[in-house]
């Protein structure tokens, strides 16, 4: 399992593995925002989380039909199905190595692209943490929908909009959390329940993700 | 290991059924040839052993633990290295060293290469080379010779017969003539026909076992 994740991220990292895409996507979000709403900082600390997370979750979106894509397309998923690891193990690897390569650096560098948006100082740490608390399950329930659309020629769109609904609730308490941190409110239910959504994610996702994975390689 | 049985098996392709009644049975140190026109349903024979899909009617022995399945599609990485890619598949499988899987295949001055600058016989050398690292009893290879010159060709030969020799089985879709005692088992017989959904057509099944 780790040596599929390291694979993964290995291949993310090199020449092709759009590891950068998301990155810059995001860059790209919030650096335009300022221009399409206005400078003022009145208007855009209010708005700052919001983007920053939706900047995210897009971002996510962006990379997640490569997860089983590539794999299928060069053999190497009917092979992993054959191998003597179980395909829980492959879908949590790989819903991992997705995690590492847009999920990780996004949260890494939402607290330098806030500075951007004006959003207030304490907020910057908070932003950070429901990002980190947070993508892992956008991560998760992205690989279940690439799973779900393995099979399918074009199965982006397919996979954007059967994904986006069960994004919802991760946006709201993430966005929810980065902004009462930087109101310096108090923030323990909305975290905890952003915590609550990625850890029911991990603990049940990856079974369905190899459930449709089977169903996917017929 | 008692060899690989399939008993009465009926596979489909996209929901169309090719074959029924495939009844063979392979014991422990010998090979089996499928020959067949194209499209008869050869590979999709082999994922249906190899476990990768389920059959329509009747049952393989044993399950997929014990079986390695190499396709067209060889699941190596691009902007992976030789040794990388077999590395990852050795790991993945628990073998320890990949020096043996290289050697079989002549690939020792390539291992530094990245699969995408590898030629078609090479690349190929390569997906046959992570059937050793396997370790497992049954090999199925899907037209293994594709792209491979005469020198390839006995190379593989040769794996193919040590792995015989240790009391593996394999079966191959192939129409080259590989020099390895094998049975032959021609999946004309087997064919559904009327497959396409005429009148009349689907039941006619072809007779018998082969031996």
């Amino acid at each position: 399992m780790i040596r599929i994740l390291s694979r993964d991220v290995a291949l993310a990292v090199r020449a092709g593995g759009g590891f950068g895409l998301s990155l810059a996507f995001f860059l790209i979000v919030v650096v335009l925002v300022p221009f399409g709403v206005g400078p003022e900082t009145a208007v855009l600390a209010p708005i700052a989380p919001g983007i920053l997370w939706l900047g995210a979750l897009l971002a996510c979106l962006l990379s997640l039909d490569r997860v089983f894509a590539l794999d299928r397309e060069d053999g190497a998923l009917d092979l992993l199905a054959t191998a003597p690891v179980p395909l829980e193990g492959v879908a949590l690897a790989k819903a991992g190595a997705h995690w590492l390569t847009t999920g990780l650096p996004l949260s890494l560098a939402a607290p330098f692209l806030a500075v951007l948006l004006g959003l207030p100082a304490p907020g910057h740490l908070w932003l950070a943490v429901s990002l980190l608390v947070g993508t892992p399950a956008l991560s998760l329930i992205g690989t279940f929908g690439a799973a779900l659309t393995v099979g399918l020629k074009r199965g982006g769109l397919l996979l954007s909009l059967l994904v986006l609904p069960l994004y919802v609730p991760t946006l709201i308490f993430g966005a929810d959390v980065a902004r009462r941190g930087a109101e310096g409110l108090a923030l323990g239910p909305p975290l905890a329940l952003l915590g609550a959504v990625t850890a029911g994610c991990v603990a049940l996702l990856p079974f369905a993700t190899a459930a449709a994975l089977r169903v996917s390689l017929r | 290991m008692s060899g690989l049985v399939a008993s009465d098996l009926a596979v489909a392709r996209g929901g169309v059924p090719l074959l029924a009644g495939v009844t063979f049975d392979v014991a422990p140190g010998r090979a089996l040839i499928l020959t067949g026109r194209n499209g008869i349903g050869k590979t999709t024979l082999l994922r249906t052993l190899a476990g990768l899909q389920p059959p329509l009617a009747g049952r393989v022995a044993p399950g997929g633990e014990h079986i390695a399945y190499g396709a067209h599609a060889d699941g190596m990485k691009a902007t992976l290295s030789v040794a990388e890619n077999l590395g990852f598949w050795a790991t993945l499988h628990g073998a320890g060293d990949i020096a043996p899987a290289l050697a079989a295949f002549d690939l020792d001055d390539l291992r530094d290469r990245a699969a995408q600058h590898l030629s078609a016989g090479q690349r190929r050398r390569l997906g046959l080379a992570r059937m050793l690292l396997t370790g497992r009893d049954i090999w199925l290879l899907d037209e293994p010779t594709v792209s491979l010159d005469r020198a390839s060709v006995a190379r593989f030969a040769d794996a193919v017969r040590a792995h015989l020799g240790r009391g593996g089985i394999a079966v191959l879709a192939t129409h080259v003539e590989l020099g390895i005692e094998a049975k032959g088992l021609d999946l004309e017989r087997y064919r559904v026909t009327g497959a396409t959904g005429g009148p009349g057509g689907g039941d006619i099944f072809a007779e018998g076992a082969v031996e």
